[in-house]
């Protein structure tokens, strides 16, 4: 009886669940669709702690409560900009949860001498996926924190090593489903896993970070399913299957959005050999402009459009771009947002900040449709953003992101760069959009900038 | 490979395919509240945390159960949380002038 209502009260929660992916099909009913998510966790969860194994608990409780305390500031208080390392602790949280139910429930089989090998199998893959997972992410994190140089780091062999790493972590599974109770093996995997995970995230620079965060949600998932495999439920199934293919789905959107192929991001560490081949391009003078000069452009335009780049958020200058636009407008000039699918650290990076800004989500535009636009805009104002604009992805085949989809603000009838300094983007190509005539350069930090333009444009 | 067995690889391939159907069609501007959402559901992992840390198998799994819950809740109050708070900030243009006697009224002079 207990057992059929922890059954009907899982499935309740999957039906709740998926409801609340469709609703994230549209931003008017996601935010309900959510809410119906949590009382699905909530019924789970409840519904869980009847089941016949669960004898004490204490333990239950003091988890419970450190994981409230701990989570509470990371959803309230954790900013829009650091939402891509938040993302990657929290999938290191999940992968660590089923890395630790994994072992836990294996020395739980090994003490009863209750080992099957189906079982095995499912607990080495969780484990695997788990371990590899942790690690990765929390490398993610770091990177993405800039405790760790984000710089992609080499090491010759890399490649070998790493393959020679996975080959055996397979071996030891192998091993196990001949070998179910061998606790060393299973011990020696995880390391093993752990360490794959590592070497996987350290080549791995910032531009490709939204690839590698996405894929690690992606692993997170697949971890979870073999949780639901090994133990016999149901719903972590389906919720690691929906978790899994939504990082898959992603990390292949980012890819084609860098026209890169998947083994590409993870085995080509763009930024040691790009410089090789770009200097040649390179031909021209930036100009440089004042805000003085440039405001007073912006305040008798028509069309404006912003590019937002990843500096934007270093900057945190997304408040300060929504008052510039909004000073445009009130000045009778339209402004739009283009929005690069991987402009910034993560899936959507720049559609959130600008959101948590105050920028109506209808004037964020995808590249697809805002690149029509150009053409007739009379000033483009490109801030923090650079291998997303170059034009050298559409023209110079030499070019290391010869192919790359890019936003066509060399099309605009004038374009307004913003940017720190005279440095070139993070796959160290030149960009000939900076050096083209109609391209006028304000060197500064965005965030001052954008707040000078703001005032000017006011008083123009 | 049993009955059960069977059935759960019946469920994970189903799931797979409703979840592909679903998570396809939604647009860019949603991503990363996309990715949250799916941070904070998969803390159902906590159902299977919560088992370890109840079930009094030995010091070593309630030690590992209780990390288990603590992360998985984590994820869960946080990742929910972010997600409305993400969602939140999604707005439309307001409409300057929603008096309806302008929009329709010679729309159906042909």
């Amino acid at each position: 009886m207990t057992e059929t209502v922890i059954q009907v009260a899982y499935l309740i929660a999957a039906f709740l669940f998926i409801t609340a992916l469709r609703a994230l099909g549209r931003p008017d009913s996601a935010r309900r669709g959510m809410q119906l998510a949590a009382f699905g966790m909530a019924v789970a969860v409840v519904a869980t702690l009847l089941q016949a194994r669960i004898v004490t608990f204490e333990w239950i409780a003091v988890g419970a409560v450190v994981g409230s305390v701990a989570g509470y500031p990371l959803g309230r208080w954790v900013p829009m900009t650091a939402m891509p390392q938040r993302i990657a602790l929290s999938h290191a949280l999940g992968a660590l949860a089923a890395t630790l139910v994994g072992v836990g429930e294996y020395s739980h089989d090994i003490a009863l001498a209750a080992m099957t090998r189906s079982h095995v199998l499912a607990l080495s893959f969780e484990v695997l996926l788990g371990s590899l997972t942790v690690t990765g992410s929390a490398m993610a994190f770091g990177k993405l924190q800039e405790i760790l140089p984000g710089r992609p780091v080499t090491f010759p062999y890399q490649n070998i090593v790493n393959l020679v790493l996975v080959a055996t972590a397979l071996g030891c599974l192998g091993w196990l489903i001949a070998y179910p109770m061998d606790a060393r093996v299973f011990v020696s995997m995880i390391g093993i896993a752990a360490l794959v995970g590592v070497l996987f995230v350290l080549p791995i620079g910032g531009a490709d970070m939204p690839v590698v965060v996405s894929l690690l949600n992606s692993y997170a998932g697949l971890a979870a399913v073999a949780t639901g495999f090994a133990i016999d439920n149901n719903i972590l199934i389906i919720v690691g299957a929906l978790d899994g293919l939504s990082g898959l789905i992603l990390s292949l959107a980012m890819s084609k959005a860098m026209n890169r192929s998947f083994t590409n991001v993870l085995f080509g560490a763009f930024g040691a050999e790009a410089s090789v081949a770009s200097d040649v391009a390179a031909g021209g003078e930036m100009s440089e402009t004042t805000a003085e000069n440039a405001a007073l452009r912006l305040a008798y335009a028509e069309r404006v459009i912003m590019v937002p780049g990843y500096g934007l958020a270093v900057s945190q200058a997304q408040h300060q771009m929504r008052e510039l636009g909004e000073s445009i407008q009130k000045r009778g000039g339209e402004v739009r947002y283009a929005i690069h699918p991987v402009a910034g650290r993560m899936p959507g990076h720049m559609n959130v900040l600008l959101a948590e800004a105050g920028v109506p989500y209808d004037k964020l535009v995808d590249m697809d449709e805002i690149n029509e636009r150009f053409a007739d805009t009379d000033v483009a104002v490109v801030v923090g953003a650079n291998d997303v604009v170059n034009p050298a992805a559409r023209t110079d085949r030499a070019s290391p992101i010869y192919g790359m989809p890019i936003l066509k603000v060399v099309d605009a009838k004038s374009v307004l760069v913003l940017k720190r300094g005279r440095g070139k983007g993070f796959s160290g190509v030149d960009n000939g959009l900076f050096v083209d005539p109609k391209t006028s350069m304000l060197f500064g930090d965005a965030r001052q900038s954008l707040l000078d333009l703001g005032a000017e444009v006011k008083s123009a | 490979m049993n009955a059960t067995q069977t059935i759960q690889l019946f469920v994970f391939l189903l799931a797979g395919f409703v979840g592909f159907q679903t998570i396809s069609r939604i647009p860019p501007l949603l991503h990363t509240p996309l990715m949250a959402a799916t941070n904070a559901i998969s803390g159902i992992s906590l159902v299977a945390s919560l088992v370890l840390a109840g079930s009094a198998a030995g010091q070593l799994a309630t030690v590992l159960g209780t990390i288990a819950v603590a992360c998985a809740m984590a994820n869960i109050v946080g990742g929910f949380l972010i997600t409305d708070r993400m969602l939140a900030m999604f707005k439309r243009t307001p409409l300057p002038d929603t008096n309806p006697a302008h929009t329709t009224g010679a729309s159906h002079h042909d």
